[in-house]
């Protein structure tokens, strides 16, 4: 590949560039992006880009907010199949093998040329990275990336008899202290859980919290093969079953992601588990004092990582990619990345933005928000493999199923691996 | 002569809108039949010839079988109450008690909201714990959180009753305009010969109405098929399938996980289904039906 | 219309009327529940006083979420779009159908029939991929295309046409009127309850249609209020039923109010075009 020298920094370069490319004055830059937070998500990366923009004359970017994570994976697709790629877009670090399989991503490894860009790709925490590598390559740079943590009701502790500043720290202690905190009323009826496990939608991802901290891995990083039928996997999933039927402390059945929140406002549950992006919201109605906590261990501490990741497109032409390689390390500096962070409550996914001044005060005034930085040294790469949405519903339907108690904990996870088997085969 | 003319002019009015059905109807139809024998293009390896692969997929495809199963069921609940709730909400609303000016518009509201907005209203009514049902449930008689979403045993029958609730009210409109039409001389003679109330509804009536129910039964097939934007925001076809039907699972395939060769399969099986239901149907009513 | 009601059978009226207050009461709880939710703070979502204080402050946050004018725009563009497309292809072939005789006329009207159906709704793969080779994927003329020769549009128009007594077109051809002319002047006014009938029906299906401008749209400056709706619901932070529902309010506020103050006509047309 032709390698031009870093055609921003000088005039002298530009006019050169010029040359190269009469036909455009500058170079155009489509960025998709998704919005999955409430609040400035959207407002932030339009001013991020015009700052990147006002800077950087050369450059143009349209920066397109694309919908959902869902939307802008499908429109990336969709695009590249006709033709036209964005050149850069955040899509889900889970959708990496996708996007490999479907040919319309490159590592950033080809795009980095000094010592300066290698230095920054490993500027990131490893917990982030192991998401946005394979086959030893870096295909993806972290941006909006989230973890699960563990809310409690401080008000609920105390009045359960229980040390209000003191989370549970191991699976024995949610037990014992979810006992405690279930409250009934006069005719038997539960009126306070003491923990809630959100089950809907993605129970995929906060149970990969139950197997990291059962010291398993549930997948590969070559994204080709799974691990379900593991018996570690298997104690895991039957401890988060075990928490509604055996122990009583959390509801039984399906447990809804999207009204888990309300739950908690409302005291129906003392403890939830959900995603940092939800700070800013507990922050805002809770109507007690709560406490933000590491998810508690058991072999050892543990979660997943979350949330999207940039990638660069392969059809673009060179000073396309590089401009785009140039604009994703612009803003993952420090400066920049706590910006965002600050704006939308994503974990910035490299220690030095957490030693700016802006971070500083940030997290001087809302503590809660190292919790999720100092989980990420226990944290690992979210469930990803080829065909990564067909493998995870395969996984999902067979957690659905023995939560619900329609099969066993071993044959609902035996059938996902072989489901799962059959579908990475052709990847091996 | 006159007839060249109308030849000409019969296909040139009838060519734009024949071109669109074509374009979107019917060259899809077979284009789905064509595609279901190809395997899924990806990245550049084009689409290729596989037979019948899809198809032994298909019958090996537990979650297919699932969804089919849960498609009959919605069927068989939603269209007899739906049907039956628009029938009883038209004769009360054109009868002469009182308040049926508020309780049309009640009926006829959820036709005009949007179905995936109103799931999340739903979706609190059905919420354990805090949701308007277990609200009600144990404010007035103590008794314990219910699960409705959550547990397959339920699920379904609580996305009947939102499909029935969406549905009913359009349907009324239907039968309050066939009401109306029907002669008020057909009810004198009956009161003049003396003939009870149900009489005159089960044999006057409802054969009367037999063309109404008959268009609205064909449609409310139809939309059991089709009516599926409550399971994006509700359950998202879980837990574990309880409650996915045929066209979202034709929408996860082809839009989730790239499978468009095997959704082109799960299509030609809806297109099977459709057709034998509307031939059956049709068959079945057009011997009760008393056109005036 | 009065001469047109009668005794309901059998039953005690009283019965009857608490059976209807019911059924409407809960009929209606979903929108009583959306405006509660939509006027009160989020705190009161779920829980109902008669003295919770009132505020417009969920109107303000989902307007500044989401662009919801630009989607409500879109809708309407949308809607009208395919309105106006219907009825002019509608009517064309109903014309020929119902006036002219050519040679395959039964199979193409069998074949119009099809479409009642197989309605483009569940084509969406095969119709996702015309339109990408159409390279119109992610426009708002993409989400109307499948849907503006409508099969049911084309057997209602026919049937009304059908109705009209040939007298009539005698009359207007002895004084020369063109068939097109005839049909501006004669067929069209006389159809105007089935275009209002049909118009409803179209309206509110397109207005409320969800899986197809899903797959289709991906941009702010083409989704329709039920995608935008579903996108803005659909956020990491769990549901905020207030603002959802304020938002659901604000977007299908217009059309519910209309659809509620011409109700009567709608069904008066309804009957008189023959849909019953």
């Amino acid at each position: 590949m032709k390698r031009f020298g870093r055609f921003r920094t000088s005039v002298a370069s530009i006019a050169l560039l010029w040359g190269m490319t009469s036909a455009a004055m500058a170079v155009d830059l489509e960025f998709y992006f998704p919005v999955a937070v409430g609040g400035k998500a959207a407002d932030t990366i339009k001013e991020l880009t015009d700052e990147y923009a006002a800077a950087n004359p050369g450059v143009n970017i349209d920066a397109v907010y694309a919908g959902s994570y869902g939307d802008t994976v499908t429109k990336a697709l969709t695009a590249s199949r006709g033709g036209k790629p964005p050149q850069l877009s955040v899509i889900l670090s889970v959708d990496m093998f996708t996007l490999i399989d479907e040919e319309v991503i490159m590592p950033f490894d080809d795009l980095v040329e000094t010592d300066e860009d290698k230095a920054w790709l490993q500027s990131f925490y490893p917990a982030f990275m192991e998401n946005s590598q394979t086959g030893g390559k870096t295909y993806g740079i972290p941006f909006q990336r989230s973890t699960p943590v563990l809310y409690w009701n401080k008000e609920a502790f105390a009045e359960a008899g229980l040390d209000p500043d003191t989370p549970p720290s191991t699976w024995e202690e949610t037990i014992e202290m979810g006992k405690k905190l279930v409250k009934k009323d006069g005719d038997g009826n539960v009126t306070r859980w003491g923990v809630r496990i959100p089950s809907s939608g993605f129970p995929y991802w906060l149970f990969q919290g139950l197997t990291t901290q059962n010291d398993v891995i549930l997948a590969n990083s070559d994204g080709n093969q799974t691990n379900f039928a593991d018996p570690k996997v298997a104690e895991a999933l039957q401890y988060l079953v075990d928490l509604s039927t055996k122990h009583e402390v959390m509801a039984p059945g399906i447990i809804e992601w999207g009204a888990t929140p309300k739950a908690f406002f409302e005291g129906q549950t003392a403890m939830m588990w959900t995603s940092t992006g939800n700070l800013t919201n507990v922050r805002n109605n809770a109507p007690f004092d709560f406490g933000v906590g590491l998810l508690p261990g058991n072999v050892r501490r543990g979660a997943p990582t979350g949330g999207g990741n940039f990638y660069i497109f392969s059809d673009s032409s060179d000073e396309q990619k590089k401009a785009a390689f140039d604009f994703v390390k612009w803003i993952s500096q420090p400066a920049q990345s706590a910006k965002w962070t600050i704006a939308t409550g994503y974990v910035a996914p490299r220690p030095d933005t957490w030693e700016t001044a802006e971070m500083k005060a940030y997290t001087d005034d809302f503590a809660p928000a190292l919790v999720a930085r100092d989980q990420l040294e226990f944290a690992v790469a979210e469930l990803s493999t080829y065909q990564n949405q067909r493998v995870t519903a395969v996984f999902n339907d067979a957690l659905a199923a023995a939560i619900t108690g329609s099969k066993s904990v071993e044959d609902a996870l035996a059938e996902a691996q072989k489901q799962a088997d059959a579908i990475l085969k052709e990847y091996r | 002569m006159m007839h060249r003319r109308e030849w000409i002019y019969g296909w040139l009015f009838l060519s734009p809108a024949l071109l669109f059905l074509f374009t979107f109807t019917h060259y899809p139809a077979v284009k789905t039949i064509v595609s279901s024998f190809f395997s899924t293009p990806r990245g550049k390896r084009p689409a290729k010839f596989i037979g019948i692969e899809n198809y032994q997929a298909l019958i090996q495809d537990e979650v297919f079988w699932k969804v089919l199963t849960n498609n009959f069921w919605f069927a068989v609940g939603t269209i007899p109450i739906s049907v039956g709730l628009a029938l009883l909400m038209a004769l009360w609303v054109n009868s002469k008690l009182k308040g049926t000016t508020l309780s049309r518009i009640a009926f006829f509201a959820p036709t005009v909201l949007p179905l995936i907005a109103v799931a999340n209203i739903w979706l609190f009514f059905y919420t354990p714990g805090f949701g308007l049902i277990d609200q009600f449930r144990s404010g007035l008689f103590g008794l314990p959180a219910i699960n409705l979403l959550g547990n397959p045993d339920t699920v379904l029958a609580a996305m009947i009753v939102v499909a029935i609730w969406k549905e009913a009210g359009f349907f009324m409109i239907f039968y309050l305009a066939a009401l109306q039409s029907i002669p008020p001389v057909l009810k004198e003679a009956a009161d003049v010969e003396g003939a009870s109330n149900f009489y005159y509804l089960r044999k006057i009536l409802f054969p009367l109405l037999m063309p109404t129910t008959l268009f609205v039964s064909i449609n409310a097939v139809i939309n059991s098929f089709r009516l599926v934007d409550h399971i994006f925001v509700m359950t998202e076809g879980g837990p574990d399938n309880a409650s996915s039907l045929l066209l979202y699972y034709i929408y996860e395939t082809a839009f989730k996980y790239w499978q468009t060769g095997y959704a082109a399969t799960l299509t030609v099986v809806m297109l099977i289904l459709l057709s034998v239901l509307a031939i059956g149907q049709f068959f079945l009513f057009d011997r009760k039906v008393h056109y005036q | 219309m009065s001469s047109g009601k009668y005794r309901l059978p059998g039953f005690d009226t009283v019965l009857n009327s608490f059976a209807m207050w019911l059924l409407a009461f809960l009929w209606a709880l979903p929108l009583l529940y959306a405006i509660w939710t939509a006027f009160h703070p989020a705190a009161y979502e779920t829980n109902f006083v008669w003295n919770a204080p009132l505020t417009l402050d969920n109107f303000k946050s989902a307007w500044s979420a989401a662009p919801f004018a630009r989607y409500f725009f879109n809708t309407v563009l949308l809607v009208t779009m395919i309105l106006i497309c219907q009825f002019i292809l509608c009517t064309l072939a109903a014309f020929a159908f119902a006036r002219f005789r050519f040679p395959g006329r039964g199979i193409l009207f069998a074949l119009v029939l099809l479409q009642l159906l197989v309605m483009p709704d569940i084509l969406i793969v095969e119709n996702y991929k015309t339109i990408r080779s159409l390279g119109l994927v992610d426009t708002i003329v993409a989400i109307g295309l499948p849907y503006i020769a409508s099969g049911f549009g084309i057997f209602l128009l026919r049937q009304t046409f059908m109705s009209i007594p040939k007298e009539l077109d005698e009359a207007a051809r002895v004084e020369g009127a063109s068939f097109l002319g005839l049909l501006w002047k004669v067929y069209i006014p006389l159809a105007k309850p089935t275009y209002l009938a049909y118009g409803l029906v179209s309206v509110s299906h397109h207005w409320n249609n969800f899986l197809w401008p899903l797959i289709i749209t991906n941009s702010v400056e083409t989704r329709p209020v039920t995608v935008g709706l579903s996108v803005f619901a659909a956020i990491d932070a769990g549901i905020e039923w207030s603002v959802i529902n304020a938002a659901t309010l604000m977007t299908s506020g217009p059309l519910l109010i209309a659809f509620l103050l011409f109700q009567r006509q709608f069904v008066q047309s309804f009957m008189r075009a023959g849909i019953r």
